[in-house]
């Protein structure tokens, strides 16, 4: 074939057949016009599918990222963070959110945004999953129909969201206590809400804390509830042993809120209405208290210290508590120079029970004002008197006591003053005080000093004495005592048996007995002869002893001298 | 008539299937007569055809590029990459010479094939006969690393494949690789498509 054409160009070679195509070269086009609507379904898919731009500002960018975090609500993804920014005034951070076109309606004005972010609190712990998946943006979808696109993210999770059921409630307190948004709302021990947010009151005076009680059990909040700081332990001594009381150990140390109906029959209670207010006690006690009623300021100036009253001391009138101290303020007085104490106290008449009522009562038929001044004017008349007792004599602490003192000093009264002013007199223990301190400045007027140079100086003088003693007296009185010893060896040698005093005493005795028996010879023979006095003695009577004869004569001369 | 002269010149056409010579008879639709392939000077409309294939591949490299084309799951963290972030953090979380391979494969290849496509085109449709032998090694150079473009695809293809731990770590494709694959097929039927015969095609001057 090489052969035949190499030296033949172009003159018998096959000519090509003619064959039909059967595509269109130009279909090729076809290409790049799906191409192109492929790319432009992209786009369109894009601009169809994106929904509102919405911008929310948050205090922090933690754990968000542009591209990244998304916003989930019920945990659907809605829509994803595209940019974050700072504001203008560096304060905060701008977060651009695209959302989804299905979800335009929920971007309105009550709607609010959050970071969920790992949490661990007293409470518990929540966003434990994003740990690891990351943070990312919660939504609770609001009610509201206005759209609006920049959005104030919240810094902590709301506690209640809007599709929760059950009624909100407005609790008002001196104080916030322990209590944080989430803190749980107790009805018989059982969480039944939430505390939702809560904030200082315009005047400052005050907290207003907003609950949330849910669905079921919002029922039981009534008219007459009586809701109290659950926070910490209730730790009390009565006669009955020490009792402890909390509602629970996550109360304990995360505050929380519980409530009951009040003590006694409530014929006319009803479910509390949606954003009903009520007092917050600080304890289930002072909560289950009667009603105060309203409370009323009183003053009280103190010439003594009152080391030991502090401010809430209680206020006693006869031993009942009617209200507490508010304030300690010092003065001074110029014209006597003192330092006197002005003691505020709020109390509250109605714990006076029926005595207020009364007292009242007789305030409104004199036609006096039937506030607290004139009755008080009345009870001050009768010796009522301010008093700072001791209440605790291991601590020292004080209350006040208003009691009716005898013979009290009468006492300015003004009852227009304002606020009103009680007289006061010292308190027993004042008193007391007073007293000790005299015995000891007493005590210490005695000069015991010169009284112990007086006793040294009365020592050393003993001290002398006894030493003369020791070497000159007692060397004589041992002598003394030799010589008495001599002696009674003497008198115990002239006292024995064989002594020849003893002899002659015992001869002398037996001569005494003798002569005592021949006297008594002689008065019988007297007794019988009386006669023989004159003519001596007859010759028939024998003569029986030769001794006695001689004896009468002797003898006679002792009768006859005798008269 | 130039000492080297060319087919058509001759008035013969060479069968590209069979090397049966024919004598050119400008005919429309041509056939070999005896393998019956189709018979052509050039390649039929192979300026238009790569213009078309260029251009598609050129709209489907925007999607490729704006789209991400992969899903990185790692202990619940989910990392969307287009190519060119997939490029910015490779070399920002420390392997720049990944990034460049990836970054040369993915964006350099595509750009310079539409490039040197379009160069050559143009330069075949003004009929200049500028730089033929360095234009005829341009050519070659597209043909030869279209192959290697795919390496993207590749990548998350085999990523797919073996990156399937649940939880700890997973990957998936997303719709931008698909883009980016139909890119680099049709840039490499679009290289197929050229004639570089075209090159060649204006009157000799020089040699």
């Amino acid at each position: 074939m090489t052969d035949e054409t190499k030296p033949t160009v172009g003159d018998d070679l096959p000519e090509p057949v003619v064959r039909h195509r059967r595509v269109n070269a130009s279909l090729i086009w076809l290409v790049p016009v799906i191409a192109a609507l492929v790319g432009l379904s992209l786009v369109i898919n894009a601009w169809v599918q994106r929904g509102p731009v919405i911008t929310i500002s948050f205090q922090t960018a933690e754990g968000l990222e542009p591209g990244k975090t998304v916003v989930k609500y019920k945990d659907v993804v809605i829509g994803k963070v595209t940019t974050i920014h700072l504001a203008p005034d560096h304060h905060k951070v701008i977060v651009k959110v695209d959302l989804e076109k299905s979800v335009t309606n929920i971007a309105v004005s009550d709607t609010r945004f959050w970071v969920v972010r790992p949490r661990i609190g007293l409470g518990g712990v929540s966003g434990i999953d994003t740990l690891l998946s990351g943070s990312f943006i919660g939504v609770d979808v609001g009610d509201s129909t206005q759209p609006q696109t920049d959005f104030i993210g919240l810094e902590n999770p709301p506690s209640v969201t809007h599709d929760s059921q059950g009624k909100s409630f407005t609790l008002h307190a001196g104080d916030l206590g322990s209590l944080d948004i989430g803190s749980p709302v107790y009805f018989r021990r059982l969480q039944v809400g939430r505390v939702a947010s809560y904030r200082l009151n315009d005047d400052g005076k005050g907290v207003s804390v907003q609950i949330f009680v849910e669905n079921p059990y919002d029922k039981f909040v009534t008219t007459d509830s009586r809701f109290w700081n659950a926070s910490g332990v209730d730790v009390s001594l009565g006669a009955d042993g020490l009792k402890l009381n909390t509602q629970s150990l996550a109360t304990v140390l995360a505050g929380g809120v519980a409530f009951l109906d009040g003590p006694g029959p409530h014929p006319n209670t009803s479910a509390a209405a949606e954003n009903a207010s009520f007092t917050l006690f600080d304890t289930q006690t002072l909560a289950m208290a009667p009603p105060d009623g309203e409370p009323h300021y009183i003053r009280m100036r103190f010439d003594q210290p009152l080391r030991g009253l502090t401010v809430n001391a209680p206020v006693e009138f006869q031993g009942v508590n009617i209200g507490n101290v508010v304030s300690i303020r010092m003065d001074y007085d110029e014209k006597t120079g003192n330092f006197p104490i002005y003691v505020g106290a709020v109390v509250y008449p109605d714990r006076l029970g029926r005595a207020h009522e009364k007292l009242v009562a007789l305030a409104k038929s004199k036609g006096d004002n039937d506030d607290l001044s004139h009755m008080m004017g009345a009870l001050v008349e009768h010796g009522l008197r301010a008093q700072a007792k001791v209440g605790n004599l291991l601590t020292g602490q004080l209350f006040i006591s208003l009691d009716f003192l005898k013979n009290a000093p009468k006492a300015a009264y003004d009852p227009n003053t304002r606020p009103l002013e009680i007289p006061t007199a010292p308190g027993n223990f004042d008193k007391l005080q007073e007293q000790l301190a005299d015995i000891v400045d007493k005590i210490q007027k005695i000069p015991f000093d010169s009284i112990g140079n007086n006793l040294n100086s009365t020592l050393a003088e003993l001290n002398k004495t006894l030493k003369q003693v020791n070497g000159q007296v007692l060397p004589e009185f041992q002598n003394t005592l030799k010589g008495a010893n001599q002696t009674l060896g003497t008198a115990n040698s002239a006292l024995s048996a064989d002594s020849p005093l003893q002899q002659n005493l015992s001869g002398t005795l037996e001569e005494l007995q003798r002569m005592a028996r021949s006297l008594r010879a002689l008065t019988d023979y007297l007794g019988a002869h009386p006669s023989a006095l004159i003519r001596g003695r007859g010759a028939d009577t024998p003569p029986p002893k030769t001794d006695s004869s001689n004896a009468p004569p002797a003898a006679k001369p002792q009768p006859g001298s005798k008269p | 008539m130039s000492a080297l002269p060319r087919a058509h010149e001759l008035g013969l056409i060479g069968c590209h299937i069979c090397g049966l010579v024919c004598r050119d008879t400008q005919v429309e639709h041509a056939a070999c007569p005896r393998c019956g392939a189709a018979l052509h000077r050039r390649k039929p409309a192979s300026c238009s055809r790569t213009w078309a294939l260029l251009v598609a591949a050129f709209l489907l490299y925007i999607p490729a590029n704006v789209l991400p084309i992969m899903r990185t799951v790692s202990l619940g963290d989910v990392d969307d990459n287009t190519i060119l972030s997939g490029v910015v953090e490779l070399w920002v979380k420390g392997s720049p010479d990944l990034a460049v391979i990836v970054f040369t494969a993915s964006i350099v290849v595509p750009m310079m094939k539409f490039l040197v496509l379009s160069t050559l085109l143009l330069s075949v449709h003004r009929g200049t006969n500028w730089a033929r032998t360095q234009r005829a090694k341009l050519y070659r150079l597209v043909e030869f690393i279209g192959y290697w473009s795919m390496l993207d695809v590749f990548v998350v293809s085999l990523l797919t494949a073996l990156v399937q731990f649940g939880f700890f770590s997973q990957v998936e494709p997303l719709p931008g690789v698909v883009y980016f694959g139909l890119t680099v097929v049709l840039t490499m039927l679009a290289s197929m498509s050229f004639d570089p015969r075209l090159i060649w095609d204006c009157k000799d001057e020089d040699d």
